[in-house]
């Protein structure tokens, strides 16, 4: 079931997911990637799948280039698993979505 | 689970897929498409094509292969979301299994799995992947403006990959293992033709040098002298080449030496029967985005015949 995910900002990064008190699970992406792309149908359904059990979010790094910046990004699509305000996991390329939820499962525990 | 039982079944979705998807769905044989991981294929991560004949001025890869979804979709193709995790032909009809568990049995099937890019295969490349280290310039040369760029590789793609990256960073530094090129002449021209792009000849990776969180240099090593020369860097580009997608068949099917899906000669048939095979998974030669559209068409053709041959 596809649903809403969280669109994280440089703003909001630290009230969202730094000091969420669930697990957040966040994609960086920009418009012009493809892979990135591919992955966005995937985090909707992802988003959907978690509603109310982790944070599923996206970061925009043309718009919030701070936070990419402060997470070294040099690669997108790349995702960032979050557990109290330390990234706990790493995921570097687009992925099967089972493959996510596993990693997901895993830190929620 | 409940199993489909289906004429045809297409796995992948680059030019291959689409186009055999097209030709067997405007057939009325209702294909059923498998997308796999990455559903458009390698022209996802391109940005202009130049030579797809139709389109003067160029069209771009994702938009171009949104075009032949579109009309796939137009016959009544139908996409299945995910990817084969595992295929029994050993006997027909043919079984799949797909990663979310769903079981589908096609009377045919046309494999076109394409290609993925290569990596050297050395420790610091995957230490490091992400963190500087990458395979698509059209997604990552974002983070590299005004930085010192390397790329590994002597083929059209290495050129394109130097060249695209010339519009972020501030210098690119293109290494080769080889005495030249092997890319295109136009190709090879307009690569050093740029201001921006140094040439390092007969020299290959032998480590990539990183702080523990991003990469800081490339070690180079000479393959005439055996010399190890040490370059400061902020990213590698690895564009050596592609390997085919045929692992989940080998053993069922014939394959050669490179890891190619063998297809007999004029024909897409492999080695069993029912089975077909397109694209660049069973192109060792060509590997351009219009032959393997004219594979995805021959195996539709193919699969069709063979489908009125068994009724």
């Amino acid at each position: 079931m596809s649903g809403k995910y969280l669109a994280a900002t440089d703003q909001n990064f630290k009230t969202e997911i730094l000091e969420s008190d669930k697990v957040a699970l966040v994609d960086f992406w920009a418009a012009w990637c493809g892979p990135c792309m591919m992955l966005g149908p995937v985090i909707e359904e992802l988003a959907g799948d978690y509603e109310g059990k982790a944070v599923i979010a996206k970061v925009n790094v043309d718009e919030n280039p701070n936070t990419a910046a402060q997470y070294g990004i040099r690669s997108i699509p790349t995702m960032l698993i979050f557990k109290n305000g330390q990234v706990v996991d790493q995921m570097v390329g687009a992925m099967p979505k089972n493959m996510i939820a596993k990693k997901i499962d895993e830190h929620i525990g | 689970m409940e199993k489909e039982i289906r004429d045809v079944v297409i796995i992948g979705t680059g030019p291959a897929g689409y186009t055999a998807a097209i030709y067997t769905g405007r057939a009325n044989l209702k294909p059923l498409v498998i997308e796999g991981v990455q559903p458009g294929g390698q022209l996802m991560i391109t940005t202009e094509i130049e030579n797809f004949p139709g389109f003067p001025e160029g069209i771009n890869g994702p938009e171009l292969m949104s075009r032949m979804r579109q009309q796939a979709e137009r016959f009544n193709a139908e996409f299945a979301y995910g990817s084969v995790v595992e295929a029994d032909l050993s006997r027909s009809p043919f079984s799949l299994t797909l990663d979310d568990g769903r079981e589908i049995v096609a009377r045919s099937l046309i494999i076109a799995t394409g290609a993925n890019a290569k990596w050297l295969g050395i420790p610091s490349e995957d230490r490091y992947r992400g963190r500087g280290v990458s395979a698509c310039a059209t997604c990552d040369g974002f983070f590299f403006k005004e930085c010192n760029v390397f790329v590994v590789g002597g083929g059209d793609t290495a050129m394109e990959e130097a060249l695209y990256l010339t519009k972020f960073a501030s210098k690119v530094t293109l290494v080769h293992r080889r005495e030249e090129f092997r890319a295109s002449k136009i190709m090879s021209l307009r690569a050093g033709k740029n201001p921006k792009i140094a040439t390092i000849l007969n020299v290959v990776v032998d480590e990539i040098l990183g702080d523990g969180s991003k990469v800081t240099g490339i070690r180079l090593k000479d393959v005439r002298s055996g010399e190890l020369i040490d370059h400061v860097c902020d990213g590698v580009f690895v564009a050596i080449g592609h390997a085919p997608n045929a692992g989940l068949f080998s053993g069922q099917l014939a394959i050669d030496d490179y890891g190619y899906i063998e297809t007999k000669k004029s024909s897409t048939e492999t080695s069993v029967q029912g089975v077909f095979a397109c694209g660049d998974v069973q192109d060792y030669t060509y590997r351009q985005a219009v032959t393997a559209v004219g594979s995805g068409c021959m195996a539709a053709v193919d699969a069709e015949r063979f489908l009125e041959s068994i009724r």
